[in-house]
This record gives structure tokens, C-alpha cells and sequence, in this order.
């Protein structure tokens, strides 16, 4: 373990000490945003873990109500997938402009972004409005409280996501592409691509599966 | 078996539930409580005032970003709520030593099931998290050579946010009451309809609020020790404290999200009428029971393995030797991060899960004690053929190898389910429980103030009394637990505030005794911290190495300056800083370099005092201010966003002036 101490155990001291100190300043510890941002993001993902265990208990446990079968709107779910999945790549298209320090084309493609963002967000609330208004809100059954929180906890992520990005957006306008602005586009980024990836389980595993008898 | 829910309550647009029958002046106990909060409370603001200390309190230490005083910070949160959560134990045993036959005791039920719950929630949340979260704060950045956290600011909010939630808990006694269900709010006795007062919404906020704050400073301290360790200390060459420090908050970040779920669902079942916990309509509360176990088992290690790492440092360095068998101590370390997430169902055989669930939960339970028992043998090795110095904390220690081992083994009989059958919700259980978190973390706890205290404050603690609670301590948590050990076996079930068979009475007035021996130990570490600050001057140590250190906080002053080292420590071996001894390390004179540091804000105090109000909007149901704190919240984080100019440099010749000063210091007292 101390390969590089040059040991003397008879205290012979013509063994020149090693260096203890860095006395140049060369040494500065990474920053540890995106790792952070990483970490944080995992322990949303246990959340989200933690909603789909609570749908997978509960989701058949329809109390009488209305079955998902009866209830899922395939094609306009699946309208609203392409728009999320649609606006990470055009997220991504952003992070290739702000590489190549293009301001204008970050703040385009973040509009962009935020837009198709706006219009999943949109279509969600259609969605739940229509099924609560034909009686289907989430006080009526254990399968349908599990359905709302997942997939409400999704959507208010992704409503956070759109604050989120006007926000960033003014300070590019404002300050530039400064290495902090920069930082922050890649978390959102790493945030957006995360709601997408745990959209992708929810589609699959909520709607896809739950209109199976 | 739980009172009807009342008739409805008039709920005014203005205070939502609040009213002035929400203020329990018709409780003696309580108002006398109030009263001397009160007093005391007056009595330290008179203080601050006339001393003209808010000036300073506020700029040097709540808007303070510096590792350090924030880690003070913790302490000091987690010793007052300390005072608090012993205050409940002692009206508990007072309770339940004179409860029998014709006299009720002077806790009614009502009461009675606050004070074991606040109990609970205080001593888990805001007493032992607290601690541990102070050490780890304090000792991790200077272990590993580095000069703050990842996150300094995050480290603030979470301490505010830690201490928002600490706050409610301690409003919920004079405002309305707590919760009467158990430290873990099992539905469906905690669902609106058996609970249809604020105490569960106390519980919840508090827990939510505090929470938020530990996963943020798991995370923060996590980024920590992967990224800011010092050059040459790879993983191997952590000190035990930080590479337990390391597993913990590991812990954290991968169990706190699953107790906001649970607590989430279970503010959704109470606010909005959802069904995740009801027993109607398809709900599950089984699902609740495991969500939070899965939450709760990691728990007890997280607050039990930064505890192990503060004794592999205590018996290191008293015994005068390297650790022995560190990397094993890693692995344990390790092997028991990863085992306590499959142990959980041991909380609840009793559910009914059958007997293949139950055996798998038995064994996985029983194989925990395994890297248990290697860390006990490791420290026992360590100590074998040292030259031990019996110095408080290794009083500490010591206490803690026999009774956290008497606490194991009786852990290992719960974990067998048929005799678990027999001593589910006993208080057999209670008295294992309170063995292992009073014999580990609390007496661990104990052994790191002592031993860290003249690293923070630059003088030592007086011995005397530092001997007297370690005494008083360990002699009033066997008076305290053992006669619940016998109880438990007899068949007396947790959580009673009257029992009619007078024989069992003998047993209770023991256990009473034992909690004033504790009382008394509690006291004696105030006196302690009382008499070592008066007799300061003759316990002064200018050497920043009081103990023969060995690894790197030792190689710093006593307190460290804002900047913790002048330059960053290069590592080269296990004990970094007995490696730098042995070598003959001389202390550098000249050529320092201006250092970085994060500035100071008031960002964290004030999103925290605005969760704060948010969460006693909701308890009381009062929505506009609901609506108001949070637009408020969300302005203020966004408003902090715009903040860029977040650091500064401390110019060479500062620095120079610093360790100018250190070294006439060593001088005058080599001379």
C-alpha cells in the first residue's frame, strides 16, 4: 500500500522524505456538478422506482371502477410520446450547438424543446381532465390513485424540466455561454433525457400493458 | 380501540384549522413545558442582545458555508433535541413505573401516545441524523485533505432544512398536537379517518422537510469523497471514518427517496382521499409497512456505520498502532451496506408472508452479523498488544464492544422468525433496540465529541466529567434495559400507558432508576462542556495534535482556519498524517498561494424558513399561505440562481499571516 515511501525502518534519514505537501497548487479537486446531478437523479429514479412498485401492486385493483382496457387512449398517448421523445433530440440539438458555441442556435432549439415540452405537458392535462370528468379520478380506485401519481409525479417533472429551461434560457440571453451556463445546460439536459427514459417505462408498463386484458 | 373522528371542524379561509382551542393551555404538563421554553428562550435572546451577538451569529455561523460550522451546527441541533427526546423517555418510564392497578399515572392515553411517538421521530430524525450528519460534516473534508464539501451551499440549506423540520416537530407541542401512532405512522391508524387531527401532518411535514435536506447532504458529502480526496489517497488509503462515512451516505441517497415515496402516498391517502393505504376501494397498507422498512432497515446502519468508523479511529489511536485488518474492516463495511437492503421484511414476520419469505429474511438478517462480529475482533486485535491509553473516548469505546455485542446477539434471536412470533412489538424488542442504538450510536457519538472536541474548539474536555457520563451512561442503560429484556420475555407488549398485574411493577421502577442514571449521564456531559469551557486555558492544545493523531485532521490546527490546510496534504499511506510524523514533516514557513473559497449566503436560512411556514400552512390547511410560501419558494431558488458571483480568493499574505501565527504558537510551547 505505500509502494511510492521510500521505507527505512533502521531510521536510516539519508533517504530523501517524500513530498507531503502540494506546494505548487497544481492540484485542484474536479468539479463535481454532473456527478452530483448524476447522484441526484438516481435517487429520483428511486421515486419513480417506488411509484411503478405501487402501480404494480395496485394497478389491477380497480375497486369495481373502470380498467385501464376501458380507460387508455392509445393513439393520443402515443402522440404525446412522440412529442416527448421528439424534444430530447432536439434538446440534443442544442448541446451540439452550445459545443459549438453557437448562443442563438441554443436558445432556437431550447425554445423548441420547450415547446413540444408545453404541448406533452398540454395533452397530459387533457387527458387527466377527461378521465376525471367521466368519473375516472384517482379517488375512485386503488389502480387509478397508483395511475395518477405516476404518471401526474412524471408530469409535474416535466413541468419543473419547463421552468426550468425559461430560466436557463434568460440567463444564456443575459450572461452567454459562460462554463457555469454551460454546466447547468448539461444537467437539464441529463434531467430532460431522464423524464424521457422514465416516460418510456411508463408507456410501456402502464399504458401498453394495461390495456391487455 | 381509537377515538371516533370528531365532528367536522369549521375551517376558516384565514387560519385554515388553526383556532385558539388548537393551543393546549388546558394541559398542565404542557404549559408548565411552555413556560420554561419560553423563559429560556427569552433568557438566551436577552443574552444574544445584550452581548450584541446577532450580528456575528448571523454572518459567521447561519449564513456560513464553512464545513465546519456547520458540522458544530448539527452538533448543537442534535444535543438540544437530545434534551427533548430524553425529556419524552423520562416521562415514559416515570409513566410507566407508577401506572398499575387503581392509579392511571399522569399521562392519559391521548398524551401518552404523542410522547412515544415524538419520542421515536426526535431521537431517529433530529437527534441521532443530526449527529451523524455533524460528524461526517466535520471530520470527512479534513480526513481527506480537502478544503470545504462538493457543495457548500447545498450543506447549509441542508442543515436549515434539517433544522425546519426539527422546528416543527418542537411547534406540534404547543400548537396543536403529534402524531399518536408510532415513530413510523403505520396506516391504516394514520389515515384521515382514524387520524383525523394535525399530529400525522406534524409528522409528515417534519419528516419531509428534514429530509429533503439529508438526501442533499448525502449526495453532497458523497461527491465529497469521490472527488475531492487529496492527491495519492485512493480508496484504499481513506481513513475507516470516511470510508464508513462513504457507505452511509450511500445509504442515504438510496434510501431517503423511498420514505418521501411512501410519505407522499400517504399525505396523497390523507389531503386528496386517495386510496394507496386504505383497506377500501383496493388500497394495500401492507405495501406502506414494507415501503418504509425499506427506507427503515437501511436507516439503522446509516446512523450505526459512521459510528463503527469513529471507533476504528478511537481505537487506532489510543492503542497507539495502525488499525488492524483495514482492508477487511472495508469489506465489512461494505458487505453490510449491501446486505442491510435485504433484510427489511425482519420487521414484520408477523404480516403473514410465509415461511420460505420469512426464512430468506431470517438468514440474510443472521449473515448481517457476520461482518459484524469481524469489526469487533478487528478493534479487539488492534487493541491487543497496543500501548492503550484509557482516555474518555476509549471509555467510550470500550462500553460500546460489550454492550453493542450483548445488543447483536439478541438481534440475531429476533431474527429467527418462530421466536420473533413470540417477541414481535414486545418489549423485548424495545430493550434490543435501544442496546444497539445506545450502546452503538449513541456512546459512539459520545467517544467522537470527546474526540473531536479539541480539534474543533482547540482545548480538551475535562476528564472528570467526561468519566462521569461515560459511567453514569452505561451503568443507567443496563438499570434502564435489562429489566425490558425480562419484561419482553414475559410476554409485555410495547407502547402501554397502564398495566393491572402489580408484579410486574419491581421491573419498571428499576428501568426508571436507570433512565435517571442517564438523566444524571446527560448532565454530567453539560457539566462537562460547562467546566472544560471555564478551565479552558488550563486545557488548551496549540498543537492541533492532542491524542497522537494519525490521519490528516490532526496535521492542521486546532480550531483549522476557514482554508483547512495552507496547502493541499500529499498521501502516501493509510494514517496520513503518523506516515508525515514518522518521516520527519516539517511544517512549510513561506511561499503560500492565494486560496478559493465559496462566499458566504443567506439563500439556505431563507428557502428553509419559507419551507418552514409552507409545511405549518399545510398541517393547518391554511391554502392561501400554502400558495404564498410556495411561489415564494420557487421565486427565491430561482432568484439564487442569478447569484454567479459565488466565490472569492484569500489573498497569499493572508495565509501567510495565519500560519505566521500558528508557528509562534508551536514555538512558545516547544520553548
Amino acid at each position: 500500500m505505500s509502494e511510492t515511501v521510500p521505507m527505512n525502518p533502521d531510521g536510516d534519514l539519508t533517504v530523501v522524505p517524500p513530498v507531503f505537501l502540494d506546494l505548487k497548487g497544481h492540484h485542484h479537486p474536479e468539479n463535481g456538478t454532473l456527478l452530483g446531478f448524476w447522484i441526484y437523479l438516481m435517487s429520483d429514479c428511486l421515486i419513480f422506482a417506488c411509484l411503478f412498485a405501487a402501480y404494480g401492486v395496485l394497478g389491477r385493483n380497480y375497486a369495481g371502477g373502470p380498467s385501464g382496457a376501458e380507460l387508455f387512449e392509445l393513439p393520443l398517448v402515443a402522440v404525446n410520446t412522440g412529442l416527448l421523445l421528439l424534444s430530447s433530440i432536439t434538446y440534443g440539438f442544442g448541446m451540439v450547438s452550445m459545443q459549438s458555441g453557437r448562443k442563438g442556435g441554443v436558445l432556437a432549439w431550447l425554445a423548441i424543446t420547450g415547446l413540444l415540452g408545453a404541448g406533452f405537458i398540454g395533452i397530459e392535462l387533457y387527458e387527466f381532465t377527461h378521465l376525471i370528468a367521466e368519473g375516472a379520478g384517482p379517488q375512485r380506485s386503488a389502480f387509478l390513485t397508483s395511475f395518477f401519481s405516476l404518471v401526474g409525479t412524471h408530469g409535474l417533472h416535466v413541468t419543473f424540466g419547463i421552468v426550468w429551461l425559461l430560466v436557463l434560457m434568460t440567463q444564456v440571453t443575459r450572461f452567454g455561454l459562460t462554463p457555469a451556463n454551460r454546466r447547468r445546460l448539461f444537467c437539464l439536459s441529463m434531467f430532460w433525457h431522464f423524464l424521457d427514459v422514465v416516460w418510456v417505462g411508463v408507456f410501456t408498463f402502464v399504458y401498453l400493458m394495461g390495456v391487455l386484458p | 380501540m381509537f377515538e371516533p373522528a370528531t365532528a367536522p371542524e369549521t375551517v376558516s379561509p384565514l387560519f385554515g384549522r388553526l383556532s385558539l382551542s388548537s393551543i393546549p393551555y388546558h394541559e398542565p404538563i404542557l404549559v408548565a413545558t411552555f413556560a420554561g421554553v419560553a423563559l429560556g428562550g427569552l433568557l438566551v435572546l436577552g443574552l444574544l442582545t445584550k452581548f450584541r451577538l446577532w450580528g456575528p451569529l448571523w454572518r459567521d455561523w447561519f449564513t456560513s458555508i464553512d464545513h465546519k460550522k456547520i458540522g458544530i451546527m448539527y452538533m448543537v441541533l442534535g444535543l438540544v433535541m437530545l434534551l427533548r427526546g430524553f425529556a419524552d423517555a423520562l416521562m415514559m418510564r416515570a409513566q410507566q413505573a407508577v401506572a398499575f392497578g387503581d392509579n392511571p399515572g399522569f399521562l392519559p392515553p391521548h398524551h401518552y401516545d404523542q410522547v412515544f411517538t415524538a419520542h421515536g421521530v426526535i431521537m431517529i430524525f433530529f437527534v441521532a441524523m443530526p449527529f451523524i450528519t455533524g460528524l461526517m460534516n466535520y471530520v470527512v473534508p479534513l480526513q481527506i485533505g480537502a478544503r470545504d464539501v462538493a457543495f457548500p451551499f447545498l450543506n447549509n440549506f441542508s442543515f436549515w432544512m434539517t433544522t425546519a423540520g426539527s422546528v416543527l416537530v418542537m411547534l406540534s407541542l404547543f400548537i396543536g398536537e403529534f402524531a399518536r401512532t408510532g415513530w413510523l405512522a403505520y396506516p391504516p391508524l394514520s389515515d384521515i379517518v382514524h387520524s383525523p387531527d394535525t399530529g400525522v401532518d406534524y409528522y409528515i411535514w417534519a419528516l419531509q422537510i428534514a429530509g429533503i435536506g439529508t438526501t442533499l447532504s448525502g449526495i453532497n458529502l458523497l461527491v465529497t469523497i469521490i472527488k475531492m480526496r487529496a492527491p495519492g489517497m485512493h480508496l484504499m488509503r481513506m481513513p475507516v471514518f470516511t470510508w464508513t462515512s462513504l457507505c452511509s451516505n450511500v445509504l442515504i441517497v438510496a434510501s431517503f427517496p423511498v420514505l418521501t415515496a411512501a410519505l407522499a402516498m400517504l399525505t396523497l391517502d390523507r389531503y386528496l382521499g386517495t386510496h394507496f393505504f386504505t383497506n377500501d376501494f383496493g388500497g394495500n397498507p401492507m405495501m406502506y409497512i414494507n415501503l418504509i422498512w425499506i427506507w427503515g432497515h437501511p436507516e439503522v446502519y446509516i446512523l450505526i456505520l459512521p459510528l463503527f468508523g469513529v471507533y476504528s479511529e478511537v481505537v487506532a489511536t489510543y492503542s497507539g498502532k495502525r488499525l488492524f485488518g483495514y482492508s477487511s474492516m472495508v469489506y465489512a463495511t461494505v458487505c453490510i451496506t449491501i446486505l442491510s437492503y435485504l433484510v427489511w421484511l425482519h420487521h414484520f414476520f408477523t404480516m403473514g408472508s410465509g415461511a420460505s419469505v420469512n426464512s430468506f429474511f431470517g438468514i440474510t438478517t443472521m449473515i448481517i452479523s457476520i461482518p459484524t462480529g469481524a469489526k469487533i475482533f478487528n478493534w479487539l486485535f488492534t487493541m491487543y498488544r497496543g500501548r492503550i491509553r484509557l482516555e474518555v473516548p476509549m471509555l467510550w469505546t470500550l462500553g460500546f464492544m460489550v454492550t453493542f455485542t450483548v445488543g447483536g446477539m439478541t438481534g440475531v434471536l429476533l431474527a429467527v422468525p418462530p421466536a420473533d412470533f413470540v417477541l414481535h412489538n414486545s418489549l423485548f424488542l424495545i430493550a434490543h433496540f435501544h442496546n444497539v442504538i445506545i450502546g452503538g450510536v449513541v456512546f459512539g457519538v459520545f467517544a467522537a465529541m470527546t474526540y473531536w472536541f479539541p480539534k474543533a474548539f482547540g482545548f480538551r474536555l475535562d476528564e472528570f466529567w467526561g468519566r462521569m457520563a461515560f459511567w453514569l451512561w452505561l451503568a443507567g442503560y443496563w438499570f434502564a434495559f435489562t429489566p425490558l429484556y425480562v419484561l419482553g420475555l414475559m410476554g409485555v407488549t410495547r407502547r402501554m400507558n397502564h398495566f393491572d398485574d402489580l408484579s410486574l411493577q419491581p421491573y419498571f421502577i428499576v428501568a426508571a432508576f436507570g433512565a435517571l442514571l442517564i438523566a444524571a449521564g446527560i448532565g454530567s456531559f453539560l457539566m462537562c462542556l460547562f467546566v472544560s469551557f471555564r478551565k479552558r486555558e488550563q486545557l488548551r492544545d496549540v498543537t492541533g495534535d492532542p491524542w497522537h493523531g494519525r490521519t490528516l485532521e490532526w496535521s492542521t490546527s486546532s480550531p483549522p482556519p476557514e482554508y483547512n490546510f495552507a496547502f493541499t496534504p500529499v498521501v502516501h499511506d493509510t494514517d496520513a498524517w503518523w506516515d508525515m510524523k514518522q518521516l520527519g514533516f516539517q511544517r512549510p514557513q513561506s511561499g503560500f498561494l492565494p486560496i478559493h473559497m465559496p462566499k458566504n449566503t443567506a439563500a439556505g436560512i431563507i428557502l428553509a424558513g419559507i419551507s418552514l411556514v409552507f409545511g405549518f400552512a399545510m398541517i393547518w390547511h391554511i391554502w392561501w399561505l400554502v400558495v404564498v410560501t410556495f411561489a415564494a419558494a420557487v421565486i427565491s431558488a430561482i432568484a439564487h440562481t442569478f447569484n454567479y458571483n459565488r466565490d472569492y480568493n484569500i489573498p497569499a499574505d493572508v495565509v501567510a499571516r495565519t500560519e505566521a501565527a500558528r508557528t509562534q504558537q508551536l514555538v512558545s510551547t516547544h520553548v
